[in-house]
């Protein structure tokens, strides 16, 4: 039971990964119903009647980090050696912004991070420059610069581990995490 | 004294080099001298020859093919309580002369002559015999006030002539302080150049999966001995650097998760945060007189290079660029700062004066150039080169000429320099094990010519090694 459950809800999270690339109509549908009202897990329980959006209830808690992350999108990637928010970077990030919104007392720290294929000095610059340009969008899209803040981890905590070019495009990122 | 202007740049030409490699050679004559070393180690030298003109000798700016065969006699045990000290000093004095990639030990098997008889002199003949053309002996001896004394002998075997003779008193924990001082000792008679085997390395250890590294502030002697941890893996701490008294460390911190400058006393063990700001403070190198602290600061997604007077705590400010300046280091003068940035587009290095004026690029070839650190000597600046996929370790004169490479490899980074300026150490990292997820960090030395590429021991993975001073 417990291991079907949890089978269920990685089904899920997949799926909203999967789509967080694209269109994700279905998704934002959804965060809606389930944060329209102010006690949103009872809300959502009262709409949900399929097997997988329930099973999303108990799993993801509104206004959690794994909210953030299945729901909303909670990195944005970088090209090498680059820390310009790609097209595809501003639309996580219009997400976040209005998840911030829908959340105004939480606070979020962006941990920008490189690959593994620089030296150290440079790389903790670059996490520097890349939570630094996250930072910025959030604020232009209308987060109050006090709710940000920001810590560059270098090279030193890969997303992905691997000596390739999909481990190191996985690991040139701002990672948007609450406080 | 030849140069020690690098005079090759590629391996074929070094050969060349070494093979025209000459030996020459000087007799000696006696002097004394009395020295105190730190840490209880009281060494008095009453020297019994001193060199004269011509001299058993390497020159160590060429490549070295062909490392002198020395023997290196077991040290002499005048009692039985001195016979594990005696043996333990002869195994780090060949060890260390070996490791330099200058010598060659003779197999002691091969020797003829006993360490009790060469207390009356050496046969030459004997070690002619078995192709010695340097001769180690020495003895150890209980004083009575606890102390032990350990006198050697450095004799050039074909002229028959003692060259050095130093006789060392210490407790007899500082057995292997002494050992790495009879190697210096035989280092610089026969090279000319101040050895660098009684310094310390401090460095990270590793440890744990790639995505959550371990990582912890530790230390050792140059020879991998000794080895302690000085933080306990709590925090994530990178690239510590020695102050001029090797009683120091800086280093970056996560204390808190908030990446900052921090202190370590290596007496104490207490931990300082230097300074309190907005943003990282990372970086960070003493400056030669160790009054002071240079370091960057990143701030709204901008890295700048800072001075901190280490009495007052105030920061000037000595790089004001929209591009990332870092990675500073002192010329030993201290009138120079070497750094790097990206305000041409890519990583490169530049020379500045020590107030941040005048900063000039002096690296121009193909890639990125980073982690510049500038040599003891003031002759050379070392660099992690980035290129077409590949890591160098490089040096390069200070006007931006004589660029060469020292070793390449899949990730090389963060050189830094054995006090007397011949030798380098970095780090290589290469994946491991399943689909490559692991990661193998590890300690390399490497000669100024390039050559006698090594290993260093240490217990766990490591990386960022800073080489300290000579010990005082």
């Amino acid at each position: 039971m417990n291991l079907k459950f949890l089978s269920m809800a990685a089904a899920v999270l997949l799926l909203a990964a999967c789509s967080s690339d694209g269109e994700d109509s279905s998704l934002a549908a959804s965060d809606g119903g389930y944060n329209s009202g102010a006690n949103a897990g009872s809300n959502y329980g009262a709409n949900g009647s399929d097997i997988s959006s329930s099973s999303m209830q108990g799993n993801v808690q509104p206004g959690s980090q794994e909210d953030l992350a299945v729901n909303v999108g909670d990195r944005v990637l970088f090209g090498f050696d680059q820390y310009n928010v790609s097209s595809e970077g501003q639309q996580i990030l219009s997400r976040q912004a209005e998840w911030l919104r829908r959340y105004p007392s939480i606070s979020v720290t962006i941990e920008g991070h490189s690959d593994e294929r620089g030296t150290r000095e440079y790389n903790l610059a670059l996490g520097d420059r890349r939570a630094t340009a996250v930072k910025n969008y959030l604020i232009a899209a209308g987060i109050s610069g006090s709710r940000i803040s920001t810590v560059s981890f270098g090279k030193e905590r890969p997303a992905a581990v691997g000596s390739n070019e999909s481990a190191w495009a996985q690991n040139r990122r701002a990672v948007t995490t609450i406080n | 004294m030849t140069d020690p202007t690098i005079t090759a740049t590629r391996p074929a030409v070094r050969a060349a080099i070494a093979a025209g490699l000459s030996v020459t050679r000087r007799l000696g004559a006696f002097v004394s001298c009395l020295c105190l070393l730190g840490a209880g180690l009281a060494v008095s030298m009453p020297m019994l020859a001193a060199p004269a003109a011509a001299e058993l000798r390497i020159d160590i700016t060429k490549g070295n093919f062909d490392p002198m065969p020395i023997a290196v006699t077991p040290f002499y045990a005048t009692g039985p309580s001195e016979q594990d000290v005696a043996s333990q000093i002869t195994g780090v004095v060949s060890a260390d002369l070996e490791r330099s990639g200058l010598f060659r030990p003779v197999n002691p098997a091969a020797f003829l002559q006993d360490s009790a008889s060469l207390q009356a002199g050496p046969r030459f003949a004997d070690w002619r015999a078995v192709n010695a053309q340097a001769l180690i002996a020495g003895a150890v001896k209980s004083q009575g006030d606890g102390l032990i004394r350990v006198e050697f002998r450095l004799w050039d075997v074909l002229s028959e002539q003692q060259i050095a003779g130093i006789a060392f008193s210490a407790s007899p924990q500082g057995w292997r302080r002494i050992a790495h001082k009879v190697a210096d000792e035989v280092y610089k008679r026969i090279t000319g150049e101040e050895g660098y085997f009684d310094t310390r390395v401090v460095y990270i250890a590793e440890s744990g999966p790639a995505n959550r590294r371990i990582k912890r502030l530790s230390i050792m002697d140059q020879d991998g001995a000794n080895n302690r941890f000085l933080t306990d893996g709590t925090n994530l701490v990178l690239t510590p650097r020695f102050s001029p008294t090797a009683q120091e460390i800086t280093y970056l911190s996560y204390v808190g998760n908030v990446p900052r400058v921090y202190l370590f006393n290596i007496d104490n063990g207490r931990q300082e945060r230097l300074g309190d700001f907005p943003g990282m403070s990372f970086a960070p190198r003493f400056s030669p007189d160790g009054n002071a602290v240079v370091m960057s600061l990143a701030q709204d997604g901008n890295t700048d290079i800072y001075r901190m007077d280490l009495r007052t705590r105030r920061m000037v400010q000595l790089t004001n660029h929209p591009a990332i300046d870092t990675a500073p280091s002192y010329s030993p003068d201290g009138r120079k700062i070497t750094f790097e940035s990206d305000r041409s587009g890519t990583q490169q290095i530049y020379v500045m004066d020590a107030d941040g004026g005048n900063p000039t690029r002096i690296s121009f070839g193909q890639g990125r150039y980073a982690t510049p650190v500038w040599s003891p000597r003031g002759d050379l600046i070392a660099f992690t080169r980035l290129f077409q996929g590949e890591f160098y370790i490089g040096v390069i004169r200070p006007d931006g000429t004589g660029e060469r490479m020292l070793t390449r490899a899949f990730h090389a980074e963060g050189p830094t320099w054995a006090p007397n300026g011949r030798v380098l150490m970095f780090f290589e990292e290469k994946p491991s094990g399943q689909d490559d997820r692991g990661r193998i960090a590890k300690l390399y030395s490497v000669d100024l010519t390039g050559n006698n590429l090594r290993q260093v021991e240490t217990p766990q993975d490591a990386s960022d090694p800073a080489w300290s001073p000579l010990i005082p």
